[in-house]
């Protein structure tokens, strides 16, 4: 707060955080009786189970008058953790755009984090078997969200099974056919027989790789081959992929698919970005020289300048290591799971030095600026450049889709990326399944790669808007769609792991898989999703100037050019171009709230132009049609005025009053300007004026 | 100095003047022909040319020819054809030196070295033989700092013409009148009229009814600087006022004035409401304290029994200046690389922003939400103070501004009086002044934050305040020469000078937000949290050629389209219903096919 009075200028302080809820029981009367009034059940998905649940719960939430309680049910499902409780929100209030599947006090299984028990007010990680039970559970979830749930008012029986109930389904390892994607598959079996026709190109038919070939011209260098039809060369690979023309066959199973250069895309010039499974460290001699004699033939057949030049690029040795994403993101996240208001004012002051140290920001500034070398070989060079990693399915997935985001506009199409994921991370054969952990059975094993992507696609969505057809907010329910095992795309380690264990078409994003709500859903309207900017995307990359072999020369070339949204595209890497996802990190966090500003104002502002341009065009086209009908007059396609807040669409944390949040606190250090602090203050000699 | 050796990159060798000097010498004759080309402003005259190495620390050494008017540098280069390198008024320069000697050796490392008030360097290399350095650093010197050299300031020779006059923006009467003053609790005072009272404030004052301007001449000698509190802004609901003043002189031995107390009684009861007076100092408590050495002081709760006393930990004008430079430090030339964010924490440049906005938001939400007026200072009220009115009037009341664009900025610097002469040092040499401080740029920052978070809610656009930003170095206008409207009228600049506010008047457009939208009476807080703040790139890292923003932004490109198309629509709409009732009379007159020749709303809206 303010410093008062005299002594408190240095800094006073807030009071400490804590985590005994403020509710009083008198309060906490009033609003059971006001659940009573207005039952709140639970909606349950086909196939979904109630597992335990307890009653006079109260979710804890802070607003302007501090925090206060709202009382309710805290139920357990095989699908998700929901709260139950009579909203603050007001009827007109209700929002726009709300996400069909989750509510917002639903937390699926897979999207909890991490579960926090407080004791005598101390905050503690919980798992395993719990000899006491916590007077407060505050859930930490992947998606950045914090929940607050205080358990002092329910029975101790009650306490005791949700606690473990729910430590219980979310960190307990579990196995493969559990996942609750097979119970709703199964249930919903009937009534979605056929899905709707998509364009998201599969990978899963040679005719889709064919397609591709010829969409890049890659089709005299490169064929799709099935020798692994049916899996029977590998298990990682996919059942169809493509390798070069001169590739003998037979290779292809003489090291299950390793050390096998596999096609990603070929650019305009005829060049390919190829990747490759390691082989595994070797110590036998003769097995290695095996190995070396078999990677020469390969070689040979992709290298033969001056026709045709080769790059490596051994991502394994010479890049980020998977440790290095886990911790910083590990890092990162923490940043935004905020338990309380004071804790938000304190690392404000710190917050530039707290996210470097994360080095998250970093870590995307190195993924977007690999892939400007790689670009800078394809398109300067004329090389083709082979991407080694030791089971090409982590890091070559980054920067093979990096590269065909910045340089293929195709890819900046809605359908062209998803097309680009279900090729590079799905058929690829990244292993979703461990880097999510959704199965809680390795924590080593997570790592946010596909979200570093994401990441990486986001600085350049929001550095060039118009490059693109989708928004942030899509990247932002793509990214959240990690943890919603509704989908199969991102619950199996390999086409293999789900041809093995699916028999019936599963669900694919961005399939619709309710109807049934009246509620706008993220993925069924198109104006959030879908960019308002991009135009259609047709013409193809220029051929470059002449560059010479720098990366810097490059880059700075093409920036000092204009920009053209339909062609190559790259990324500024300087530090103040590379920002924090707002969006994504920032939404849940009522102190972050900008009340009816933010970018969101400008996109509402362009939305109701658009209708109004739409709603003319509607009534030009009428009079044409039939000359003498009566006038549209009066027929507003306009919306109603709503004032949005930053946070939209997702969280509904608006703060009714429009009062400001004010920053508690107050000047930590300045270092070496401590002597001009007290210098004298302002004099000013007006002697000459 | 030494390091001008380091900065010439040996790629570019071949274009050392050495090389060179004989093919220019034979083809002088051209070069002079162009430099009458370079553009001029009415009253601008050429003073020399030279040829030069501008060594440009993003593309290396160019050759070229400076030009030198008495308004600004203007360099063109001989390789490529495109207009101006460089085009910089004077009044930017704060410091020119010379680099390297009669002995330098290397390349290009004899020459001169210039320091820009607007965060760049320039750099120049000169032959050495025939004194070229000498001459054009005298012309520079003395053309770039006019007084310290008993010339005028180009503001006083500018004849440009504008149909529009900046001078008659602001009217301080009318100003008042839009506020409901004078009331029957406020009075205009003309106690300050030959600025006898106080030379740094303006000639017409808001003050309470009910004091006398006696009293208000008693309240003077116990305030620094004789600035006593004014009234500043009126909430138009619940009449709370925000003042504005200096600290009172208390000093070491705790003096108290019977005539201040009272004074602020009257301001604090003035609203009918029964509440304390909250008193915003500024400044962090331990200055406070500390300027009791010096005389000053503050309004202490034993003393003051009807007022609260907050402070706002604003730091002085040698702070924020060193807090500046050490910005520069990391965005010219280079952008810090592989610490940005920590060596942008270490400026605190952010950080001072945020204290600002946060008192700011403080003093709105007092006067907004509490039942108090709101009495603000610092130590003479003139930097930090007018910061903080003026904020606080952009959150409560930014409608303010559609009722002209310019008049927030204008009132901050003609009525609250920051020292623009000394804060800025307009043609002055002596760069190490003390009293310069980046105060105004510090607000200019506060307000682009604000319109980064409600990019709807501003009627101006960021072009607008870097135009204000440019301007207020340029002296090219009389608007932001000198430190009060006592020194204007002495100096007689709305005679002399243009308003800057007559440019920018006449091509409105240009410096107008599309996405505004006119909202009344709605507070506008912005979020003072380092996750929202950011650095405005735009201005700070203008002049790297990496940074260059995407010009013009791509999503008001598209806005600008829809609008246009909505016209034309509204137009063919008009024509129809015309030509439909012409029809329902003579029925042949349809013949073409209006449908193809209409753009249609592409298929992705």
């Amino acid at each position: 707060m303010l410093g008062k009075g005299v002594g408190g200028g240095g800094g006073s302080k807030a009071p400490k955080p804590s985590f005994v809820s403020y509710v009083r029981p008198e309060e906490i009367h009033t609003n059971e009786k006001e659940v009573a009034e207005k039952e709140v059940t639970l909606h349950l998905l086909p196939g979904e189970q109630l597992l335990c649940e307890a009653s006079t719960v109260l979710k804890c939430i802070q607003d302007d008058s501090g925090q206060h309680g709202i009382c309710g049910k805290l139920v357990c499902t095989d699908f998700k953790i929901a709260f139950l409780g009579e909203e603050s929100t007001l009827d007109d209030n209700e929002p726009q755009f709300k996400n069909k599947l989750i509510g917002e006090n639903d937390i699926t299984l897979h999207c909890v984090d991490q579960i926090y028990g407080v004791f005598d007010e101390k905050k503690k990680p919980l798992f395993g078997q719990l000899k006491k039970y916590p007077e407060k559970l505050i859930i930490h979830c992947k998606d950045l969200r914090v929940f607050h749930f205080c358990l002092r008012y329910t029975k101790e029986e009650e306490v005791k099974r949700i606690v473990s109930g729910i430590i219980h389904h979310t960190q307990a390892p579990k196995l493969l056919k559990r996942l609750f994607l097979f119970s709703y598959a199964t249930a919903k079996q009937n009534s979605t027989a056929t899905g709707p026709t998509h364009q998201t190109v599969m990978f899963d038919t040679i005719k889709d790789w064919h397609w591709e070939l010829e969409r890049t011209k890659g089709n005299i260098k490169y064929k799709a081959v099935s020798a692994n039809e049916g899996y029977k060369v590998c298990e990682k690979l996919p059942a169809y992929f493509v390798v070069p023309v001169s590739l003998p066959e037979e290779d292809i199973s003489c090291f299950q698919g390793r050390g096998i250069p596999i096609w990603c895309w070929s650019c305009h010039n005829g060049c390919a970005l190829l990747k490759m499974s390691a082989f595994p460290k070797e110590q036998d001699e003769s097995n290695l020289q095996i190995q070396k004699a078999f990677l020469d033939g390969i070689y040979k057949t992709i290298h033969n300048p001056p026709y045709e030049t080769l790059k490596t690029e051994d991502l394994s040795n010479s890049f980020i290591s998977l440790q290095e994403i886990q911790t910083s993101y590990s890092k990162f996240k923490q940043l935004f799971l905020i338990d309380n208001s004071s804790e938000f004012w304190d690392t404000d002051v710190k917050w530039f030095s707290l996210l470097e140290s994360s080095n998250w920001l970093d870590i995307i500034r190195r993924c977007l600026k690999k892939a400007i070398e790689v670009i800078e070989c394809l398109e300067v060079q004329n090389t083709n450049v082979l991407l080694i990693e030791e089971n090409a399915s982590d890091l070559c997935c980054i920067i093979s889709s990096l590269v065909q985001v910045m340089m293929d506009p195709y890819c900046r199409t809605r359908f062209g990326f998803q097309s680009l994921i279900q090729k590079e991370w799905i058929m690829g054969g990244h292993c979703f399944l461990d880097r999510c952990n959704h199965l809680r059975q390795n924590d080593k094993e997570e790592v946010p790669v596909f979200l570093l992507f994401l990441d990486c696609v986001w600085q350049l969505v929001q550095q060039y808007p118009p490059a693109f057809e989708f928004t942030e907010t899509y990247l932002t329910v793509l990214s959240d769609s990690l943890y919603i095992p509704i989908f199969s795309t991102f619950f199996f380690n390999s086409p293999y792991q789900k041809d093995a264990n699916v028999h019936q078409r599963q669900l694919s994003l961005p399939l619709n898989p309710n109807k049934s709500s009246p509620k706008r859903g993220f993925f069924e309207t198109d104006h959030l999703i879908k960019n308002l900017l991009g135009k259609r995307i047709s013409k193809l990359i220029n051929s470059s100037d002449e560059l010479h072999d720098n990366f810097r020369e490059f880059y700075d070339s093409w920036h000092s050019k204009i920009v053209d949204y339909h062609g190559l595209l790259l990324p500024h890497i300087e530090g103040p171009e590379i920002k924090v996802w707002a969006q994504r990190c920032l939404r849940w966090i009522p102190e972050a709230q900008i009340l009816g500003g933010s970018p969101v104002a400008i996109m509402n502002k362009v939305l109701e132009m658009m209708e109004e341009v739409q709603s003319l065009q509607k009534k030009i086209d009428e009079k044409h049609n039939s000359l003498m009908a009566p006038p549209l007059d009066g027929l507003s396609l306009l919306r109603k005025p709503a004032r949005l807040s930053s946070l939209f669409p997702f969280a509904l944390l608006q703060r009714h009053s429009s009062k400001p949040v004010l920053p508690t606190n107050s000047w930590k250090t300045l270092g070496d300007e401590e002597d001009l602090a007290k210098q004298e203050d302002e004099f000013v000699d007006l002697g000459d004026v | 100095s030494s390091s001008m050796a380091s900065a010439a990159t040996p790629k570019y060798n071949s274009r050392s003047l050495e090389n060179d000097s004989i093919r220019r010498s034979s083809r002088d004759g051209f070069t002079r022909d162009l430099c009458e080309e370079i553009p001029r402003l009415p009253g601008e005259t050429r003073i020399t040319d030279k040829e030069v190495i501008y060594i440009c620390p993003f593309n290396g050494p160019i050759k070229g020819r400076v030009y030198i008017t008495n308004y600004r540098l203007y360099l063109r280069s001989f390789e490529t054809d495109s207009g101006a390198l460089l085009d910089i008024p004077l009044g930017v320069i704060a410091r020119v030196e010379k680099m390297g000697g009669a002995s330098s050796r290397g390349e290009n490392s004899y020459g001169l070295d210039i320091t820009c008030k607007d965060m760049r360097n320039l750099r120049f290399a000169l032959k050495q033989e025939g004194h070229s350095r000498r001459d054009i650093f005298e012309v520079l010197t003395k053309y770039a700092f006019p007084r310290s050299h008993g010339l005028p300031l180009f503001a006083f020779l500018n004849e440009e013409k504008f149909p529009e006059n900046g001078w008659m923006v602001y009217n301080p009467i009318e100003e008042y009148r839009r506020q409901g003053l004078p009331n029957d609790q406020w009075r205009v005072s003309f106690v300050n009229k030959r600025f006898e009272m106080c030379e740094t404030y303006p000639s017409i004052l808001v003050v309470p009814y009910h004091s006398t301007d006696d009293d208000l001449r008693k309240v003077a000698t116990f305030r620094s600087r004789n600035r006593i509190p004014v009234l500043s802004w009126i909430h138009p609901e619940n009449k709370n006022v925000i003042m504005r003043c200096s600290q009172p002189l208390v000093g070491m031995g705790g003096k108290r004035n019977k005539d201040d107390e009272k004074y602020l009684d009257i301001i604090r009861e003035a609203n009918g409401q029964i509440s304390k007076l909250a008193i915003f100092d500024a400044r962090p408590s331990v200055n406070a304290v500390a300027n009791k050495a010096t005389g000053g002081g503050y309004e202490s709760d034993d003393v003051y029994h009807n007022a609260e006393i907050f402070f706002l930990d604003i730091h002085n004008i040698h702070v924020m200046r060193e807090s500046l430079r050490k910005l520069k430090d990391i965005v010219y030339p280079n952008v810090e690389e592989s610490h940005w964010l920590s060596s942008l924490e270490s400026t605190h440049w952010l950080e001072h922003v945020k204290f600002v906005l946060t008192g700011a938001i403080q003093v709105a939400d007092k006067v907004a939400s509490g039942r108090s007026s709101v009495l603000v200072h610092c130590s003479d009220g003139w930097d930090r103070t007018a910061q903080l009115t003026s904020l606080a009037m952009l959150i409560l009341v930014y409608c303010l501004i559609t009722a002209c664009v310019n008049c927030t900025v204008f009132k901050l610097e003609s009525n609250t009086s920051p020292c623009f002469f000394q804060r800025i040092g307009h043609g002055e040499k002596n760069h190490a002044d003390t009293d310069r401080s980046p105060i105004f740029l510090q607000f200019m920052d506060c307000v682009w934050q604000m319109s980064k978070q409600f990019p709807t809610a501003f009627e101006f656009n960021e072009q607008f305040l870097i135009t204000i930003l440019d301007n207020l170095y340029s002296c090219r206008f009389g608007t932001f020469l000198f430190n009060s409207e006592y020194a204007r009228e002495k100096e007689k600049v709305m005679m002399k000078t243009l308003s800057l506010w007559s440019m920018i008047n006449s091509d409105k457009g240009k410096y107008t937000n599309p996405f505004y939208t006119k909202e009344l009476n709605r507070a506008l807080y912005p979020v003072a949290s380092m996750r929202h703040l950011e650095l405005w790139v735009n201005y700070y890292i203008r002049w790297n050629t990496r940074m260059r923003q995407q010009q013009p932004d791509p999503v008001e490109q598209r806005y600008m389209e829809l609008l246009a198309l909505r016209d034309e629509y509204v137009k063919r709409l008009e024509e129809m219903k015309m030509t439909n009732s012409a029809k329902l009379t003579s029925p042949s007159a349809s013949s073409s096919a209006p449908s193809q020749m209409m753009p249609h709303v592409q298929t992705h809206f």
